[in-house]
């Protein structure tokens, strides 16, 4: 299957960042022409587009857009899930930092269409370059008089406010992305009221990924026919994909989804030299691992979750045979004990017992009964904490044990270290073996 | 530090952006961490002021986020992401080389007050594994040795480029970005860098591009 | 009258839109819990449905008077059709739903034992030591949930312990298990968002700022509704185990608010109260004065009979002090004053009103231990003596608006407070005329209606049409606290507004004992019931009630307020009968000092040595709430009764002691709480033509600097001595001014008044200019004492502390 680059056909125009590069490829026509129609077929276009969210869950999009109540007499918001945290999910950011104006665009456009006059771009604030190139294309939007009030003379009113984060990755979590806006502590919210009937202060609030109303753009100026080109029919479009790992050429691959593993590895130059496949994520930590033998399998929703997994964010995570599955299911388990918001038992006390555990395993201690224990206990957070965290939280160990179990049960005697050296797994030469 | 009349009329300002005042707390805890190097009880009872909040509430949110730092940060905030795709590649020797060069552990400041080291997370940028951060700008693909030839440099005073970001500047300024994103540095360095084209450059070597739009459609396609 | 007829559980049925009596239309729908079908109204959560069937769902997070944050996932329910197991304080039932707990369904089972296992992971176990041992729910849940031995075998979380969320709050970090009860009561309920779930994750914890402790008037509700051992109060840890305590309902007696309290005791001393779950009046919240001010009832305490003799008291026998009282009040009978305090019971006050009418022969009788006036005292026999409830509570909470007159609720009346901000959280408009707009006042989102000290009838009297359409709605109330005795013309004014707008008016005196006082008719002019002394029928009912002849009965109206103290300081009464009363209460401490000094007998029954038994003649020491039976009348008109609870107390009662004292000069008193009840509720409330309604002319503010005051919940009052911890969760004393006039005093000011001067910190508030803001008896700052001053008296204000 061919590379298919739309979102990042013309990053290698280092003015595309600017207002002027951007219109010189064709940027803001499609906002000139979606403000010419009314926003109920706007809606409309997006749902018959079939459009998923790119954030990880694949929601529709515009059936998502069309739950806002219209002529309800509320203001309606358009909040853009930029808190792009995810381990391994890494291509929101370069959207921002190498496109904004896409961005900025299909804001503009998805407020027209669900009446809202307020969006906010929610960036993580670790991450400052992307704040301050999204900030600077807001800005030049509005001088261009793409945002402010009776924007191209159709009184459509909107104001952008690029709000940054502050560290956690929780807010990734739409509802706790609101409380988050709203300049609570970001944990999530009881639903219902879902947010498209009563969000960001309480109303109607669509929230979207960066990389889908990238896609809206698009869309909107090439139309449902063309968009379907891509993909299949249950995921259709393209995806910017990010691989990471011990492959050649880890970076950014823009594919139709339904693209495979195999072909994504290929261009990235396959694995390091001398290295195979020993385990990968489709798209975050938050996903069941695969292994070499689910390389073939199609990156669409559909299939990823027929194979046991989930697309998820799209940005496939590789790693060779030097790797330790203890020492890396250990660190994602850290990482959700330090992220878990601390509102529900099963996440915050969870995550503390298991991650207590797993970091005995890879000291070399720990007892066989321990490594069963801890499936009971993932399955003691797996749908029934708050929300969605405690679920990523419950998932890396049983993935990684229904592959790996031997190398569980060998590190309730053996470190991490003593059964993979690390050194072997850096991706530099020079540094020295224990 | 006492927080001054201008001060308080920025966090106003900041309250003044969204619909509702309190929407402003978070940048508004950027700004007093960006004067005064750390968010004390008196920034955040300001910011609470200005947020129509009480302190407690301000507080909550203060220690909920973890770039908020109630101890002085000092000149340089450096970070290394340990998380299992850059920790296994490389970040655990980088942060260990660090950690010995600034004779500082995790989450803490040197003696001297001149760096702050933390074990961050995921910055979503694992094609760049190993990761670290100067002041929150991205330092990528990064091996003990170019880390701590970092840290000497910034010791020297001397400049250095972020490898998809502005020169490195120093935490206050950073933080000063965070709560007014327009910092006029859009345009420094190179964001977009090999990694981020890789994908596109052999698409184009390959003759591969997304297809046109069909027919009969008009040929409204974005043009290249 | 209102004590032992028609007593109203709830409120009055002529109130519009209220009422348990009517019955309301409710949307029922058809639900099925662990098999059984049940009827339950649209809405309801799957939590209180199991409830009714009886079935407890394991909760921590859950209260039914909070919003549900499903934050513990304790209470895992299996509900048919959905994939995962659901939180069923947080699933809102629809029709034909199917839910099945613990007892018929092994997912929720499993689940909550999940949960349970989770819960107990850093849970300490201190239970021997936790004063929650023993009353814990996460303890009792355990035992039913759990599993017997732990398989963690980690480290467990450790904080340092304890840390004081404030001078009586107490928080030992490592029991607690987030279930943000105390943080949503102190932000929902309270308005005081003062403590708060801080960090995140495992290391989540409940704090405070740095610098601004949890110093809420209802912080003892969070040690209450901890399910955990976690918040727990300075004077009650460590002090018992619950198994050890006997626990008694008792009423409150600190306020009209009339909070069911449960008290809780060992070895003859209170340990500690708590908040009585009261769903028509306090629902399950009481303040901290409530809960935390009774060691009063142990401190001070007057052990004997006194006489005095050569110029000073000594211990007597009680009937060589009663036969000393007889003796002296029978030679001066017909001219003795009697002063009854504000915080007797309803019994007690009426054995007052009888023994000064038959025993005394007098009418000079007056229960208002404070600033009381005679447009006042026409206003409560007009409108409110014996009469039927007029707003209750619920009223209180359906109104589309309420007014305040002269009341500072969160100080005066703390869970009138709770109730309106409740009320206002659903949409209720609070108005109140005051010269400031306090932090109290926005959390019932009130609008402040401006009016200087003493120009409140001006202002009632010139309410814009907005306002007056407010309260011209059904349902509309207004509420007149106690302090409108010091507005001239304030008390016509008000009954003036709500003729003309139809709102229900209410008085909402501060202290527990003043309406039952007032229906006991202890105020000149005023027999039980409200009955008019000067009404012939009224005192030929009273008469054969008593079994006197009613020619016997005083027939002119008596002398009330400071009338009645200047006749005893100028020698025209001759002997005082004082129970109960603290002299600084008065508006002119001064005069009431003199009053007693220079009446020639003065007889005190008090439980506390005070400023009048350090004057009295005789001393008769009486019971305190604990050592006797009675009830409070609160604000609404609702009997607050109570029972012993030490039953082999020795103490009498001021009903038993008069009843000894009248018998000695030859009259006769009920002196059983069961009598007094028995004949009071024979008599019955008065239906006759009421005693005339004042119609005083607006007075004026003065020119010049004038005192805005009330008291603060927390301050002086004698009641609350001997528990500091409480103490120190008292507002600072401040001065608050407008920010102008605090730009041009400075940091502190000092306030001279006629009596001398105080200084105080400068704090800026939302006050009128030309108006200062001053607590009335807190430290350092009494006003009637140290400055000789009431609410509207002008001063002299200087910046800076330069006297």
């Amino acid at each position: 299957m061919p590379l298919t680059p739309v979102i990042t056909e013309h990053w290698d125009d280092p003015e595309l960042f600017t207002i002027s590069g951007y219109r010189r490829h064709g940027g803001y026509r499609a906002l000139e022409s979606a403000l010419t129609r009314d926003p109920d077929a706007l809606i409309s276009l997006v749902k018959d587009s079939g459009l998923r969210g790119r954030g990880g869950a694949g929601f529709p999009t515009g059936l998502k857009w069309s739950f806002v109540p219209q002529n309800d007499g509320k203001p309606h918001y358009l909040v853009v899930n930029a808190d792009e945290s995810e381990p391994g999910a890494c291509k929101d950011i370069p959207i921002m930092l190498a496109n904004p104006h896409a961005l900025v665009e299909g804001v503009i456009i998805t407020s027209y269409a669900i009446r809202a006059k307020h969006a906010f771009i929610y960036i993580r604030g670790e991450v400052p370059e992307a704040i301050r190139r999204v900030a600077n294309a807001v800005r030049e939007a509005r001088e261009a008089g793409y945002l402010g009030t009776d924007i191209r003379g159709t009184g459509f009113d909107l104001d952008v406010v690029v709000h940054a984060g502050a560290g956690a990755y929780i807010c990734g979590e739409e509802t706790a992305l609101l409380d988050s806006l709203e300049g609570f502590r970001g944990q999530p919210r009881l639903k219902p009221p879902f947010p498209a009937v009563a969000g960001l202060y309480a109303s109607p609030t669509v929230i979207n990924n960066v990389e889908t109303i990238c896609n809206i753009p698009y869309i909107v100026d090439r139309g449902v026919d063309w968009f379907r080109q891509f993909g299949t029919e249950k995921s259709p479009g393209f995806k910017v994909f990010a691989v990471s790992g011990h492959v050649n050429r880890p970076g950014i691959y823009e594919a139709p989804l339904g693209i495979t593993m195999r072909e994504l590895l290929d261009y990235a130059g396959g694995m390091r030299d001398g290295h195979q496949v020993k385990f990968w994520l489709p798209g975050g930590s938050s996903v069941p691992m695969l292994t070499a033998d689910h390389l073939d399998i199609p990156m669409t929703y559909e299939d990823m979750a027929a194979a046991g997994t989930m697309l998820g964010t799209g940005t496939p995570m590789i790693f060779d045979e030097t790797v330790s599955v203890v020492k890396a299911v250990t660190r994602w388990l850290e990482f959700y004990k330090h992220e878990s918001c601390g509102k529900c038992t099963p996440c915050r006390e969870g995550t503390y017992w298991i991650t207590g555990t797993l970091e005995k395993f890879e000291h070399g201690h720990g007892t066989e009964q321990e490594v069963e224990t801890l499936v009971e206990l993932c399955g003691q957070i797996m749908g029934r904490s708050f929300c969605a965290l405690g679920d990523a939280a419950a998932t890396p160990y049983p993935a990684a044990l229904k592959y790996f179990r031997d190398e569980f049960v060998a590190a309730t005697t053996t470190s991490a270290d003593d059964q993979f050296d690390p050194v072997a797994s850096y991706v530099f030469a020079g540094a020295v073996a224990r | 530090m006492a927080i001054s009349e201008s001060t308080r009329e920025q966090l106003q300002q900041l309250a003044a952006r969204y619909p509702r005042p309190r929407s402003g707390l978070m940048p508004m805890l950027h700004l007093v961490q960006s004067l005064e190097g750390e968010v004390t009880p008196e920034g955040i009872t300001a910011c609470a002021d200005a947020a129509g909040v009480s302190a407690a509430e301000a507080t909550a949110v203060a220690s909920f986020y973890t770039m908020y730092k109630r101890r002085q940060v000092g000149q340089h905030h450096i970070g290394v992401c340990v998380n299992t795709m850059c920790g296994l590649l490389g970040g655990d020797a980088v942060y260990e080389a660090l950690s010995e060069r600034l004779g500082v552990g995790h989450d803490a400041p040197t003696d001297d007050g001149q760096f702050w080291l933390e074990r961050i997370e995921c910055q979503a940028a694992c094609t760049h594994a190993p990761v670290m951060t100067v002041d929150w700008e991205y330092m990528d693909d990064v091996t003990p040795a170019a880390a701590v030839e970092i840290v000497d440099r910034l010791e020297r005073g001397e400049t250095v480029l972020s490898t998809r970001g502005p020169a490195i500047r120093d935490f206050r300024a950073t933080e000063q970005t965070l709560a007014y994103p327009e910092d006029g540095l859009a345009a420094e360095g190179t964001p977009v860098d090999d990694k981020m084209l890789v994908g596109l450059r052999i698409a184009k070597e390959g003759g591969m591009a997304a297809p046109g739009v069909p027919a009969p459609s008009a040929p409204t396609g974005q043009e290249g | 009258m209102t004590v032992t007829n028609n007593a109203p559980s709830g409120p009055s049925p002529d109130v519009a839109g209220a009422g348990t009596d009517v019955e309301v239309a409710v949307d029922l729908i058809t639900v099925v819990v662990d098999g059984v079908e049940m009827r339950v109204p649209k809405g309801t959560l799957a939590i209180r449905a199991a409830e009714q069937l009886g079935i407890e769902v394991p909760r921590f997070c859950d209260h039914p008077l909070l919003d549900p944050v499903a934050a513990c996932r304790a209470c895992l329910i299996e509900v048919e059709g959905m994939p995962k197991p659901q939180p069923a304080c947080a699933q809102v039932l629809s029709d034909g739903m199917e839910v099945r707990t613990q007892y018929s369904s092994e997912v929720a089972r499993v689940a909550q034992e999940g949960v349970m296992e989770f819960l107990l992971l850093n849970h300490p176990l201190d239970c021997p030591v936790c004063d929650k041992g023993g009353e814990c729910p996460l303890q009792n849940q355990a035992m039913s949930v759990g599993r017997p031995e732990s398989r963690f075998t980690g480290a467990k979380r450790e904080f340092e312990k304890p840390i004081n969320v404030s001078a009586q709050v107490l928080l030992d970090r490592e029991r607690c298990v987030s279930c943000a009860r105390c943080t949503r009561f102190a932000e929902q309920i309270a308005g005081d968002p003062m403590i708060e779930l801080l960090e995140r994750g495992a290391k989540q914890q409940v704090g405070t700022a740095a610098d601004e402790p949890f110093d809420s008037y209802f912080s003892g509700n969070t040690v209450q509704i901890c399910p955990v051992g976690a918040l727990t109060s300075a004077s009650y840890r460590f002090r018992s185990r619950p198994f050890d305590l006997v626990s008694v309902p008792t009423a409150c007696e600190h306020c009209a608010s009339g909070c069911s309290l449960r008290t809780d005791y060992r070895r003859g001393v209170v340990t500690r109260r708590l908040a009585w779950d009261d769903p028509d009046v306090n629902e399950e919240w009481n303040c901290d004065k409530g809960r935390f001010a009774f060691a009063y009832l142990n401190q001070g305490r007057i052990e004997s009979p006194m006489i005095r003799e050569h110029g000073s008291l000594r211990v007597a026998s009680w009937p060589e002090a009663i036969d000393a009282a007889a003796r002296g009040l029978a030679t001066a009978r017909g001219s003795v004053g009697v002063l009854v305090g504000g915080r007797s019971t309803v019994e007690d006050a009426y054995a007052y009103s009888r023994f000064a009418r038959t025993a005394l022969a007098t009418d000079h009788i007056d229960f208002r231990a404070r600033q009381g006036s005679a447009e006042e005292a026409a206003f409560l026999s007009s409108k409110v003596a014996g009469a039927p409830v007029s707003a209750a509570y619920d009223d209180l909470e359906s109104a589309p608006a309420v007014l305040l007159v002269s009341l500072e609720p969160e100080d005066e009346s703390p869970i009138v407070f709770l109730r309106l901000r409740k009320a206002a959280r659903a949409g209720t408009q609070v108005l109140s005329v005051g010269a400031t707009a306090t932090r109290s006042l926005g959390k019932m989102s009130g609008r402040l209606v401006s009016a200087r000290p003493g120009d409140e009838a001006n202002a009632l009297r010139s309410l814009d049409d907005e306002t007056r359409a407010l309260l011209g709605q059904p349902g509309a109330v207004i509420l007149v606290g106690e302090r409108i005795a010091g507005s001239v013309g304030a008390a016509s004014a008000v009954l003036e507004l709500a003729r003309e707008t139809g709102a229900a008016l209410a008085w909402v005196p501060r202290r527990s004992g003043e309406r039952g006082a007032l229906d006991a008719g202890a105020l000149a002019g005023l027999l039980p019931g409200g009955r008019p002394l000067t009404d012939e029928q009224a005192r030929r009912d009273v008469a054969a009630a008593w079994g006197v002849e009613a020619a016997d009965l005083p027939s002119e109206p008596g002398l009330i307020g400071a009338d009645l103290l200047e006749a005893a300081r100028d020698g025209r009464l001759s002997a005082l009968v004082v129970g109960g009363v603290e002299l600084a209460d008065f508006a002119d401490p001064g005069l009431a000092v003199a009053a007693v000094e220079n009446a020639d007998f003065v007889v005190s029954l008090e439980n506390h040595h005070s400023a009048v038994t350090e004057l009295a003649d005789v001393v008769l020491p009486v019971a305190v709430v604990t050592e006797k039976s009675g009830t409070f009348v609160n604000w609404e008109g609702r009997p607050r009764p109570f029972g012993q609870v030490f039953r082999d107390a020795l103490t009498m009662s001021d009903a038993r002691v008069l009843a000894m004292v009248a018998e000695a000069m030859g009259s006769s008193l009920p002196a059983d709480v069961a009598s007094i009840r028995k004949e009071m509720g024979a008599l019955g409330p008065w239906t006759g033509a009421r005693t005339p309604a004042p119609d005083t002319a607006p007075g004026a503010s003065a020119d010049g600097v004038v005192i805005a005051s009330w008291r603060q919940l927390l301050d002086s009052g004698l009641m609350q001595e001997g528990e500091p911890h409480l103490a120190a969760t008292a507002r600072p004393t401040v001065a608050i001014v407008s920010a102008s006039m605090a730009a041009a005093l400075g940091e502190t000011v000092t306030i001279s008044g006629p009596a001398g001067s105080v200084t105080l910190p400068v704090v800026t508030g939302d006050v009128l200019d030309r108006v200062v803001w001053v607590p009335t008896n807190s430290p350092g700052c009494h006003i009637h004492a140290d400055l000789g001053a009431v609410p509207g008296t002008p001063v002299q204000l200087s910046a800076g502390g330069a006297a």
